[in-house]
């Protein structure tokens, strides 16, 4: 259970969300503005490099649930896809200008000053558009954030896979919303 | 933040953490927020946020390059200590936050609401110091610059009015 009293049972985020609304109302903001909003990247792109900072970060919670949102979206029906960008995007079946951006969220989740100008140009050489890299490095950056309140916390996960798979269509279909709030 | 569409939900949030209502003042937040940027090594969050901090102390500014030089040393509450410590390993890796460093600043009086909101501040100058580095974003090195962005950061965050 979480180091803090959430006076609720809700795993991961969704404790702390019920636990604190004003905060979670900030948090969702970002987070729809993020993911959902209409850009050139897709909802399973930015789904995609929320798993893998997710995962660089080892937040379970974190990387199930947007796991199984970037599965949704990009008809990753067996979770293969996201498996093997989260294994070695190097190889996975993905765009040279997905790749080029992963390489960027990796290095923004070891550090903002790991981004070095080469890998800005080369995912320009790759197509990248200016507001593309500055979506890819807002989202790795929101996704350190976001990972370190769920497990600064000590907030707990459920194991099983299929609870985030089932979930993932109403995060489709409403986008980020705190426990409670009405789905727009 | 040249993209007013992601930059509101930001200002929101660094509003809601840094000015709206908590046991902890707002000097005390910028402070967390300052020292987590130092450890990021993020020059325009640190010396920014400083600066804010340094103008809500007032007759006290002289906490906050004490508490970013040695904060264990610092002239500051046992309380505010344990909170640091916090933000700390919430800044290295968060899975390091141990049930020892929650009962500790439980110990010295924090409230769970001080050490939720000490969690949640430290993570987003995570990200907060990530998104301005990644983008190489422009940071001054004047001390004098700092000090008037200091001191309109202490009267809120709002989105800069676009030209």
């Amino acid at each position: 259970m979480a180091y803090i009293d959430l006076k609720n049972e809700l795993p991961g985020i969704r404790g702390l969300m019920a636990y604190d609304q004003q905060a979670a109302d900030a948090l969702n903001g970002i987070a729809n503005v993020l993911l959902c909003r209409e850009s050139s990247l897709t909802k399973g792109e930015r789904e995609m490099i929320a798993t893998y900072v997710s995962s660089l970060n080892d937040c379970f919670f974190c990387q199930s649930v947007h796991g199984a949102v970037a599965s949704a979206h990009l008809e990753d029906s067996d979770g293969e896809l996201i498996k093997q960008v989260k294994s070695n995007f190097t190889e996975a079946p993905i765009s040279a200008k997905m790749k080029a951006l992963l390489e960027i969220a990796g290095r923004v989740q070891r550090g903002g000053k790991m981004v070095e100008h080469r890998q800005i140009l080369d995912a320009i050489a790759e197509g990248a558009t200016d507001q593309e890299i500055h979506d890819t490095v807002l989202i790795a950056a929101a996704f350190c954030m976001f990972n370190r309140y769920v497990d600064g916390l000590g907030t707990w996960a459920p194991s099983d896979q299929q609870i985030y798979k089932d979930r993932a269509p109403w995060i489709v279909e409403g986008g980020y919303t705190r426990p409670g709030q009405n789905i727009k | 933040m040249f993209r007013p569409e992601t930059g509101k939900p930001l200002y929101e949030l660094a509003q809601a953490l840094l000015r709206g209502p908590s046991t902890l003042s707002e000097a005390e937040r910028e402070l967390i927020a300052s020292y987590v940027s130092s450890k990021n090594d993020c020059m325009f969050c640190m010396s920014s946020h400083a600066a804010a901090a340094r103008y809500l102390y007032k007759d006290e500014k002289g906490i906050v390059d004490f508490v970013l030089e040695d904060y264990l040393n610092a002239p500051i509450s046992a309380k505010l200590k344990a909170l640091l410590s916090i933000a700390a390993r919430v800044q290295k890796d968060a899975r390091t936050v141990s049930s020892d460093d929650i009962s500790n600043a439980k110990n010295e009086g924090a409230s769970e609401q001080e050490i939720h909101d000490t969690v949640l501040i430290a993570a987003s100058f995570c990200m907060f110091n990530r998104y301005v580095d990644g983008l190489a974003s422009l940071t001054p090195t004047e001390p004098e610059a700092y000090e008037a962005m200091g001191e309109r950061m202490a009267n809120g965050y709002t989105l800069p009015k676009q030209e």
